[in-house]
């Protein structure tokens, strides 16, 4: 890997200052990399940082990924990583007018994680340095534990999908919750509802802070508690209790809840495992707005690539060449999603909206088309809104609040489905809907969704994980290994309860399956229990809910 | 199919049990029913597009040329990696490396196949609703833009096709399987001493024939009495590569390039012992109408694994045979074939063991090879007591070095009690011919590791 030379890197420059003043914002510094397919190779199971922590899992991926290029040989990785300052990678052998699109497409990206508010856990640090810290910290320990470093790497790898991310966002809103606020919050949240329960007086109380709280904001507070203090006298002995009990011992964070509570783990001999889980949570949550903000991420640096490169003076005279590969990147494939066109599609098609005055409630209540149509408020705000949506959005609020069916019609989008052609022996394609809550649909269920999975402990010790039903299963094949690796780290028993479909058979079924061998089966949703113990898996049955009939 | 038909009269008017009547009459259902056509209950994936992350912009920005080759070599890790595992098993953790084949399917049927390690990420994450066993009938929805009518079909695109039937009968020409050859010893070195299979005690009763001859075989470096071209210009292109004269991305200039004495590399003439095949393996596989899906995968895979295995243990010199059977038997040329060809047949495994005792006979290949029968089945015989049957594999076994007959369930019978199982086994062949015949019965969802636990099974 080397740096690119310094003509490319003075083209970068210019780039930047154009960037700057179309309004993009960005830090000055950026790092560019000129790498080969064999540094891909090895970087592809490291996403793109080069200093991440060895695990043997990657050279895995690398022996795998050399054997495939034999056979295919191609090289589709990511280019731009989200680091202070920026490090992207090149391609060594791209003419300058190529390198401009790309350097404002990167732009875009750098652009697009340094202001998005998803990213904002990442903007106090710099991750390659971090990654570097941990990987000689893993060195550490494998000269000092051996094999076992890899042991746990791999059991905190095996739930690190569910890290808490929106916990951690959240959190970095939220003040410190103790002293006043806190007793005000146990005042309500649990004193009022708990001890005494009764709705009309949690109201009365609730009128009466307000009340307080808009005669004097400043002092209410204080004075609210003095009330409640002199009303109910055991009410601060009550809180203290409270205070001491242990937290509610429940979370989603499956890693922060054992670095917590696992008895194991908190052995003095065993401490170190709680770096290592550590570092495998917050690499988790380096990356989790990544993957959340796909659509918007690429669509934003197309959109601005597409924006720059047409304005910019160098380039003149290479318009055709931009033309095929910009073709490439943007258009909309006949059939499958582009994230890049979607997105960039989104954006443009939002600048014009606001750009008109479309996005208000004006523009909502006129029913009739043509009016809609011609409604144009000449707001001179369309990229004004478009900055606000990149930087307080991600892809699922993206596409669920912005895709409608004026959109939809514009593009000619529709829901491709597939069906199989027993006398053609084909699959075909077909047009399945062109209405706007099917595309919707169709483009959320493809974005990444971590299962939602609840932890606790239950009254003898065991580890209880609760996956919350959202109508999908799990992948049954890797609920052991996950769960024996849980079982290490929690240091004794763990069960999971989880949904699955079981197949309805009837006796009507029976009949049909003799005839075409695969018919349309009904499915009803089950709740099983997995208990790992002694690393052995056992499954049952424990309820029933939402069958069909 | 009236035959089929025919041939079901005459079993009923012979006694057939319900379980069995249902079993046949499934399969005949099947082979009638011609508008599903032979691949119509084939396992076949929908075809999916890229997920959303396979979008990236090293794979779109480029100008269009083409990936540019780079050298690779082997990073001489893999065993490391295998011996990794080993440990893992001693500090009671499965194993989690599984040694991988890729195969690029290739036109004529040379598929080209590469070793490769893999491993999975076991994590809690979800899974589609899984409607149908085998994921046929309705694909996943995609996006898609243009024109075009709610309803309306825009396109179609061919489901994987099996090789024209018509090539049937050994002697079409070679190749097809050189490829998987290369590999397949590394892939049985490594079964060999990653997972522990046994080596062969005794290479069976026939020696091989070795006769010596003088050939410019041998290789010199630095000085001899041919020049070895090809072998020369690989060592000149080696050297270069690592001094870094050469890189992927510009043309390779001859002129330009650096020669090492010992980089000549000659022929010079020395003695070759000759070998000849000593080992003649029969791959036997059901394919009718009820093998469909996962049993034909673990039959499949199985079968690569053994022929692997045999191939390190004789040093590839092991020939093979492919022949598929449903009520009839007949021989095909290569694996690619062998694995993929499907029929909705009905089941008669007496077929098959006629067809190989025929061909031993025949050819008279008793003589001169060690011969191994392996038989995948899901275990439905319509012969249900195996009255064909257990004649013609009594007769394999007076000159077979090994019979392995691997059940697979299919899953629409009963668990362990399938036609072929209960027959081979009240026979009492097992016990009297131990060393000979083997028998593996695996549930549909058997997992590699699974499959070579059988292959221990059949050879040891």
């Amino acid at each position: 890997m080397e740096l690119i030379s310094q003509h490319a890197k003075k083209i970068m420059e210019g780039c930047k200052e154009r960037a700057r003043d179309a309004g993009l914002s960005f830090q000055d510094e950026s790092l560019e990399y000129i790498v080969t397919n064999r540094d891909l190779l090895q970087l592809s199971p490291k996403m793109m940082i080069p200093t991440l922590y060895d695990y043997w899992v990657q050279d895995v991926e690398v022996l795998k990924e050399q054997g495939r290029y034999e056979l295919y040989p191609n090289n589709p990785y990511e280019t731009v990583i989200n680091t202070r300052p920026p490090i992207s990678y090149y391609n060594d052998n791209n003419p300058d007018w190529l390198n401009v699109m790309i350097f404002y497409h990167v732009i875009g990206h750098i652009d697009f994680f340094q202001n998005n508010i998803f990213f904002r856990h990442t903007w106090d640090y710099d991750f390659t340095g971090r990654a570097l810290s941990d990987k000689r910290l893993f060195a550490k320990l494998r000269s000092e534990k051996g094999r076992w470093v890899d042991y746990i790497i791999e059991f905190s790898r095996a739930v690190d999908n569910l890290v808490g991310y929106f916990d951690v966002l959240a959190g970095m809103e939220k003040t410190a919750s103790s002293g006043v606020e806190a007793m005000i919050d146990y005042y309500f949240d649990v004193f009022l509802q708990k001890n005494k329960k009764a709705v009309t007086r949690y109201v009365r109380e609730i009128e009466l802070y307000n009340k307080m709280m808009h005669d004097d904001p400043v002092g209410a507070e204080r004075r609210f508690l003095d009330s409640v203090k002199s009303r109910h006298p055991e009410f601060e002995s009550l809180y203290d209790k409270s205070r001491k009990e242990k937290k509610p011992r429940e979370g989603i964070d499956i890693l922060q809840f054992l670095m917590h509570y696992s008895p194991f783990l908190n052995r003095e001999d065993n401490r170190w495992m709680l770096t290592v889980l550590e570092v495998i949570r917050s690499t988790s949550l380096y990356f989790q707005p990544q993957i959340r903000t796909k659509i918007m991420n690429e669509g934003w640096a197309s959109y601005w690539h597409e924006k720059l490169f047409l304005g910019d003076d160098r380039i003149g005279g290479h318009e055709v060449d931009y033309a095929i590969v910009n073709a490439k990147v943007t258009s909309m494939p006949r059939i499958g999603l582009n994230p890049y066109a979607l997105g960039m599609r989104l954006f443009d098609y939002l600048e014009e909206k606001a750009e008109k005055g479309k996005i208000s409630f004006d523009y909502y209540r006129i029913e009739d088309k043509y009016r809609r149509r011609q409604y144009d408020r000449k707001t001179g705000r369309g990229r004004e809104f478009i900055f606000s949506v990149r930087e307080n959005s991600a892809d699922s609020m993206f596409i669920n609040s912005f895709i409608d069916q004026d959109f939809v019609d514009r593009h000619r989008l529709f829901v491709a489905g597939k069906r199989f052609n027993k006398e053609r022996m084909t699959w075909q394609y077909y047009v399945k809907s062109r209405r706007a809550e099917d595309y919707r649909q169709m483009v959320a269920d493809s974005l990444y969704h971590p299962p939602l999975v609840k932890v606790s402990v239950d009254d003898d010790g065991t580890l209880v994980l609760n996956h919350v039903f959202e109508g999908k299963p799990l992948v049954r094949e890797y609920i052991d290994a996950t769960m024996m690796g849980l079982e290490f780290l929690w240091g004794g028993n763990v069960c999971l309860y989880t949904s699955e479909p079981v197949p309805v058979k009837t006796e009507a079924d029976q009949e049909a399956t003799v005839k075409t061998e695969r018919p349309k089966q009904e499915i009803s949703w089950k709740r099983f229990r997995y208990t790992m113990s002694g690393r052995k898996l056992a499954r049952e049955l424990i309820e029933v809910h939402g069958q069909r009939e | 199919m009236n035959s089929l038909r025919s041939l079901y009269d005459s079993l009923k008017k012979r006694g057939l049990t319900p379980d069995q009547q249902r079993v046949i009459e499934f399969e005949l259902r099947l082979a009638e029913d011609d508008c599903a056509g032979p691949a119509a209950h084939a396992p076949i994936a929908a075809p999916r597009d890229w997920s959303l992350c396979g979008w990236n912009d090293l794979a779109l920005m480029d100008d269009g040329s083409p990936a540019s080759l780079i050298p690779l070599s082997s990073l001489n890790t893999l065993d490391a990696l295998l011996e990794r595992d080993k440990q893992r098993e001693e500090d009671g953790f499965p194993r989690k490396i599984r040694v991988g084949r890729m195969m690029k399917p290739g036109r004529n049927g040379s598929d080209k196949v590469v070793v490769v390690p893999s491993t999975v990420e076991e994590k809690l994450i979800h899974d589609q609703v899984k409607a149908h066993e085998d994921g046929e009938g309705e694909g996943e929805a995609e996006g898609g833009t243009g024109e075009g009518e709610e309803g309306e079909v825009i396109g179609e695109q061919p489901v994987r096709q099996e090789q024209g039937p018509g090539d049937s009968g050994a002697g079409q020409g070679e190749g097809g399987s050189h490829e998987l050859e290369s590999n397949a010893y590394d892939l049985g070195r490594i079964l060999t001493e990653q997972f522990k299979l046994p080596n062969l005690k005794d290479k069976g009763k026939k020696r091989s024939l070795t006769r010596y001859t003088y050939d410019l075989t041998d290789k010199n470096r630095g000085f001899g009495q041919i020049l070895d071209k090809k072998a020369t210009l690989r060592r000149i292109l080696q050297t270069n590569i690592g001094l870094g004269r050469i890189s992927g991305q510009e043309r390779v200039d001859p002129l330009d390039l650096m020669i090492a004495p010992r980089d000549r590399v000659y022929r010079i003439l020395s003695r070759e012992k000759d070998y000849e095949s000593q080992a003649m393996v029969f791959f036997v596989r059901d394919y009718s109408g009820s093998m469909s899906g996962k049993p034909t995968e673990l039959i499949v895979s199985q079968h690569v694994l053994i022929y692997s295995w045999l191939a390190y243990q004789y040093q590839n010199q092991v020939k093979t045979r492919f022949i598929l059977h449903d009520t009839e038997a007949r021989e095909v040329v290569n694996f690619h074939t062998y694995a993929n060809l499907r029929v909705a047949g009905g089941t008669q495994v007496a077929s098959a063991y006629r067809l190989v005792n025929k061909l031993v006979e025949g050819e008279n290949l008793e003589q001169d090879y060690n011969i191994y029968v392996f038989h995948g089945t899901d275990g439905d015989d319509w012969d249900t007591k195996g009255e064909e049957s257990l004649p013609e594999l009594r007769k394999m076994l007076r000159y077979a070095a090994r019979v392995g007959i691997t059940i697979a369930e299919n899953g629409y019978g009963v668990s362990g009690k399938s036609e072929v199982e209960r027959y081979v086994r009240k026979s009492g062949l097992l016990d009297e011919r131990n060393d000979l015949l083997r028998l593996d019965v695996m549930s549909k969802d058997s997992n590699e590791g699974r499959v070579i636990e059988g292959i221990k099974h059949l050879i040891s």
